[in-house]
C-alpha cells in the first residue's frame, strides 16, 4: 500500500523533472517511428524501460494503455468531486434549471441544524461499532480458525460465505430473523423469558439492529485477512516465548499482536472507508428510520439528495463527509506508521 | 500472495485437550451463527402464510412446494433482473479487469514523464467513495439520456483502482528474465501483455476477476438510481420490489425472492472458494 507521502509525491512535480530528462538523455539517439516497436529485434530492446530507445513510442503507448482507465477515473471520480464541493454553494432541487448561489449557506444550515448532532452519533456509534467491533470479533474468529482443529477450512469458507453475499438480500433476511413476533431472536429471546425488543419501531434498537446485520456480514473479510496474517507469524517465536515460560495470553498480547501491527493499520482504512459507504443494509431494513435512528450522513447524503431532492445541501454534507473522511485516514497514515512495524 | 500457505514450523502438534474443546465450541457457535440466518431464510421459502406467523416458530415447512418462487417469479419480472445483472456484471467486471490489466502493465513496464502522478491519481481514487460523486454523475448520466440503459449502469463504475494496483503489486514480483526473453523475441508491448504476462498471472487474474465480478453483482445503490424501470433492473435492485407490494410484507415470497438472488452465488462461492479467498486476501498480504 503506497503511503501518503507517495501520493504526495505523485502529485508534486520535484521528483519526476528528473526521471523525465533521464529519459529524455537516454534516448536521443532514438529515430522516430510509432509502428515499428513490433518488429525491432535486438538484444539492445532488453525489456526494463532504462534501455528503452524511443521514449516518446513509451509515452504515446503509455497513453494507450493507461489513458482509457484515467479518463474514466477523472470524468467519473475527479471532476465531479469537484462538481460537489461548486454544487455545495448552491441552493438547487435535482433535476431543476433553477440554482441560487447561496455561498456557506448549506454549511451553515447543515451545521446548525437540530437534526444535525443526531445524525453524526448515528454515525459515530454505527462507525466505531462495525469497525471497532468487526476487528475485534474478526480477530477471535481469526485466531479460532488458526488453532489446528478439524473443519476449520470449512468452518473458515463459511464464515466468510456472507461477505459476498448481496446486502440488500442480507438486509431483507435478516429482517425476518429480526421479527419481533414471528423470528428467531424473539423465539431464542421467549426462549430465556425475555421479551423481544421492538427491532423495527424504536430507533436505538433499530441501530443495534443494523449494526449486527453490518458485522454478520463483514466480519468474515477482517477474519479472513487476520487468519492469513496469523499464519505467517513463525512458530518457533511463539514456541520460545513457551519455553521462557510465558503464559500464551501473554505471548498473544506482546508477540502477535504486535506482529499484527501492519494488517490492523490496513484492515483500520479498508473497514472504516467501507463502513462509512454503507447503504445496502439501511436501505433495505430501516430506510433511515425509525425516526432517522439509523441514518448515517451516508444515508443522509442519499435521502437529500434523491428523495428531498435537495442536491445542493446533500452536496455539503457530501463534502463535510469527504473532509473528514481525508484527515482520519492522514491521521491513520501518519499515526500509525510511527507505531507500526513492517 | 500466497496468503494460505503455512510455513515449515507450523507443524508441530500441541496437545491441549481442555483448550481443544473449548476451540471446537467456539466453531460451532461460530459457525451456527453465520449459517442459521440462511437457513432460516430458506426454509422460509417453502412455508406457507399460517406456518410462517406462528408462535412458537416452527422450523421446519409442512411440505416443500414451490408456490412461493411461482408467486415472487409472477409478481415480478426476475428473467430480466437476471438477465440485466449477469449483463451488466460480465461487461463491467470484464472491461474493468481489462482496464486494470493494461493501467498497471502501463505503469509497471512503460516510461512516461508522469507516470507516479498518473499512478497516485489512481489510487488516490480509491479514497472517494461513490455516493461522494452520485449527485454529479447522476446529473451527467440523466443529462446523456443514460437513465435505464446498461452504459448507465456500466461506464460511470468502470474505471479500476483496486485491481490495478492489485495488478501492479503483482507484475513488480514477475521474474524479469522472461519478460526479456519476450522483448527479445520482438514481441510489441500487446503481445506481451497477452501471451506472456496474463499467462504466468493467471491465478491472480481469477482471483480478481472473481471478487470483481461478485462486487458488480451486489452493486445496489447505483443501479438503484439510474433505473426506474422493473424491466431494467438488476436483482438487488428488483428483490426490493417483493419488499413493499401491498404494503405488508410476504416474507414467503420475499423470502423466496432472496433464496433466488443469494443461492447462485453462494454454489459459486463455495464452488471457486479458493479462488476467492485469495482474491480477498491478495489486497490485504500485498499492504
Amino acid at each position: 500500500m503506497p503511503t501518503i507521502e507517495d501520493l504526495h509525491s505523485g502529485l508534486g512535480r520535484g521528483p519526476h523533472r528528473g526521471t523525465a530528462s533521464v529519459v529524455a538523455v537516454t534516448t536521443k539517439a532514438s529515430s522516430a517511428g510509432i509502428v515499428n516497436t513490433v518488429s525491432t529485434p535486438g538484444v539492445r530492446r532488453a525489456f526494463t524501460p532504462r534501455k528503452k530507445k524511443k521514449p516518446w513510442k513509451s509515452w504515446l503507448l503509455f497513453l494507450l494503455f493507461a489513458g482509457p482507465n484515467v479518463a474514466l477515473l477523472i470524468v467519473f471520480t475527479y471532476k465531479p468531486l469537484l462538481q460537489s464541493l461548486y454544487y455545495s454553494t448552491l441552493q438547487w432541487n435535482l433535476g431543476s434549471a433553477a440554482a441560487i448561489p447561496v455561498g456557506l449557506g448549506n454549511y451553515v444550515s447543515w451545521f446548525t441544524d437540530p437534526g444535525t448532532s443526531r445524525v453524526v452519533t448515528v454515525t459515530l456509534i454505527f462507525t466505531v461499532a462495525t469497525v471497532g467491533g468487526g476487528m475485534v470479533i474478526g480477530l477471535l474468529f481469526a485466531v479460532l480458525l488458526n488453532r489446528k482443529l478439524h473443519g476449520r477450512g470449512a468452518a473458515r469458507t463459511i464464515v466468510v460465505a456472507p461477505y459476498v453475499l448481496s446486502g440488500v438480500a442480507v438486509g431483507l433476511l435478516w429482517l425476518f430473523v429480526f421479527d419481533p413476533n414471528f423470528g428467531i431472536t424473539a423465539a431464542l429471546l421467549d426462549a430465556i423469558g425475555v421479551a423481544s425488543p421492538p427491532w423495527y419501531n424504536d430507533p436505538h434498537w433499530a441501530l443495534v439492529m443494523v449494526i449486527i446485520v453490518y458485522l454478520w456480514k463483514n466480519v468474515g473479510y477482517v477474519a479472513l485477512i487476520y487468519l492469513a496474517a496469523l499464519q505467517s507469524v513463525p512458530r518457533d517465536l511463539l514456541e520460545a516465548a513457551s519455553l521462557d515460560g510465558a503464559s500464551p495470553m501473554r505471548a498473544f498480547r506482546n508477540i502477535v499482536l504486535p506482529l499484527l501491527g501492519p494488517t490492523t493499520f490496513f484492515l483500520s482504512i479498508t473497514t472504516l472507508l467501507s463502513s462509512l459507504q454503507s447503504f445496502d443494509i439501511i436501505q433495505a431494513m430501516t430506510k433511515g428510520g425509525p425516526l432517522e435512528g439509523t441514518t448515517t450522513m451516508m444515508y443522509q447524503i442519499y435521502q437529500e439528495g434523491f428523495q428531498a431532492g435537495r442536491a445542493g445541501y446533500s452536496s455539503a454534507v457530501a463534502t463535510i463527509l469527504f473532509a473528514v473522511l481525508l484527515v482520519v485516514t492522514l491521521i491513520q497514515m501518519k499515526y500509525v506508521e510511527k507505531r507500526v512495524h513492517y | 500472495m500466497a496468503p494460505t500457505r503455512t510455513s515449515p514450523t507450523t507443524t508441530t502438534p500441541r496437545r491441549r485437550q481442555p483448550l481443544q474443546l473449548g476451540g471446537y465450541l467456539g466453531l460451532v457457535l461460530a459457525i451456527a451463527i453465520m449459517v442459521l440466518p440462511l437457513v432460516w431464510m430458506f426454509l422460509a421459502g417453502f412455508k406457507e402464510r399460517d406456518e410462517i406467523y406462528t408462535v412458537p416458530i416452527q422450523w421446519l415447512p409442512e411440505a416443500y412446494d414451490l408456490s412461493n418462487y411461482a408467486a415472487a417469479l409472477a409478481a415480478v419480472p426476475f428473467g430480466n433482473f437476471f438477465l440485466n445483472s449477469t449483463i451488466t456484471t460480465v461487461i463491467g467486471a470484464g472491461l474493468k479487469m481489462l482496464l486494470g490489466l493494461t493501467t498497471a502493465y502501463a505503469v509497471v513496464f512503460l516510461e512516461f514523464p508522469f507516470k507516479k502522478f498518473v499512478f497516485g491519481l489512481v489510487i488516490f481514487a480509491l479514497l472517494v467513495p461513490q455516493q461522494i460523486v452520485m449527485i454529479p454523475n447522476f446529473t451527467l448520466v440523466a443529462s446523456l439520456g443514460w437513465i435505464n440503459t446498461y452504459q448507465g449502469i456500466i461506464v460511470p463504475g468502470l474505471a479500476s483502482a483496486f485491481g490495478t494496483f492489485l495488478f501492479r503489486q503483482h507484475f513488480l514480483t514477475l521474474p524479469i528474465s522472461i519478460l526479456e526473453a519476450a522483448a527479445l523475441d520482438g514481441a510489441s508491448h500487446w503481445t506481451r501483455l497477452w501471451r506472456f504476462i496474463v499467462p504466468i498471472s493467471a491465478p491472480t487474474i481469477a482471483a480478481v476477476a472473481l471478487v470483481s465480478i461478485v462486487s458488480e453483482w451486489n452493486e445496489y445503490l447505483w443501479p438503484l438510481l439510474v433505473v426506474d424501470r422493473a424491466d431494467m433492473m438488476t436483482l438487488p435492485v428488483g428483490l426490493t420490489l417483493l419488499q413493499n407490494n401491498d404494503g405488508v410484507t410476504n416474507w414467503g415470497v420475499l423470502m423466496a425472492g432472496t433464496v433466488l438472488v443469494t443461492v447462485p452465488v453462494l454454489i459459486a462461492f463455495f464452488a471457486l472458494q479458493k479462488r476467492i479467498i485469495a482474491g480477498l486476501t491478495a489486497g490485504g498480504v500485498t499492504g
